[in-house]
């Protein structure tokens, strides 16, 4: 089981082994533009295929909204 | 061919606009269309999960292609929150390094915290960004702020979305006279008036969204700020006639009246 926070939400996955690439599947996201930090660290968008997540990470989903 | 000037790109138009505020997309569209922007700010926010999916974005009506988007870090109030949103602005849009940084100092009036703007600005010019910087309307911090190597500084004229217009002239003068990187008003502006002496006092453009789109009627305000700014500026290059409490000298002649 995998524990994560995702934009200040507590989320757990039951699989042994959880890249970023396979979390934006997991929640719908695919495809759409957007950008991830990893307990306080960007993940370039090129690396989600490479990216092992660990149980306790803080990660953060955001894209761009109409704001002045 | 007079340009606006940022970070060695040039726009031809001098007015930057919001896309928040709008109705929906096709009005934001509508109206940015309407006011010929080039720079379009944007916000950027944690992405609903789980819910819409496949709800449009704001990047499918104005495609980054078209515009010049200008991230901001609106909602921001400490330098290390203003730092981290631009670096997820700038992985979001492919490396994209324009970008306008504002650090808010309190929740009601949206004053600007110049300290941690500062200290933010600070950190994102050596990590290569371009700043362009939401600030107070004080002459020395506009110039520390261009000392330390900020693409713009972008005084208020009156507090966010207050459309109280241009309070303070004289300080916005002062910090033109003394800049050497371009000078925008931002936040305040109410109306074309508003953005015509802006632009009057030799701004070099202004970034505006509650006046758009708070107006009535969205897209005809949008129009009218272009024509605002496009006539504020022709009036600058001009040059003004010189204030005078009466003049004795008419516009039609002396000689040859009747009588």
């Amino acid at each position: 089981m995998i524990h994560l926070t995702i934009n200040g939400n507590p989320r757990q996955f039951d699989v042994e082994r959880l890249t970023v690439g396979e979390l934006v599947e997991k929640l719908g996201l695919a495809g759409k533009r957007l950008a991830i930090e990893r307990n306080g660290e960007i993940v370039p968008r090129g690396s989600f295929a490479e990216a092992v997540l660990d149980s306790d990470d803080k990660l953060e989903i955001v894209g761009a909204v109409g704001g002045g | 061919m007079d340009t606006l000037n940022i970070a060695g790109k040039s726009y031809n138009s001098r007015l930057l606009v919001g896309t928040g505020k709008y109705k929906d997309f096709e009005q934001t569209r509508a109206a940015i269309d309407a006011s010929g922007a080039e720079i379009i700010t944007v916000a950027i926010r944690r992405t609903n999960i789980g819910q819409n999916a496949g709800e449009p974005s704001l990047l499918e009506y104005l495609p980054p292609e078209e515009f010049t988007y200008l991230p901001n870090t609106a909602g921001c109030y400490s330098a290390d929150d203003a730092v981290r949103t631009l670096r997820l602005a700038r992985e979001l849009l492919d490396g994209h390094k324009l970008v306008k940084l504002e650090v808010l100092g309190d929740p009601n009036t949206l004053y600007p915290n110049m300290l941690e703007t500062i200290k933010a600005a600070e950190t994102l010019i050596k990590d290569g960004f371009d700043v362009m910087v939401y600030c107070s309307d004080d002459p020395i911090i506009a110039k520390q702020l261009e000392d330390m190597g900020c693409a713009a500084v972008m005084p208020l004229a009156s507090l966010i979305g207050s459309g109280m217009g241009i309070l303070n002239p004289w300080n916005l003068q002062i910090i033109i006279e003394n800049a050497k990187i371009p000078v925008l008003v931002d936040a305040g502006v109410g109306t074309a008036s508003d953005a015509a002496i802006a632009m009057e006092l030799g701004c070099q453009g202004v970034l505006m969204n509650t006046a758009i789109a708070a107006a009535k009627d969205p897209v005809l305000m949008a129009g009218a700020m272009k024509k605002a700014i496009e006539a504020g500026r022709e009036a600058f290059l001009a040059g003004r006639m010189p204030r005078k409490l009466y003049s004795a000298s008419p516009s039609s002649p002396t000689t040859g009246l009747i009588g």
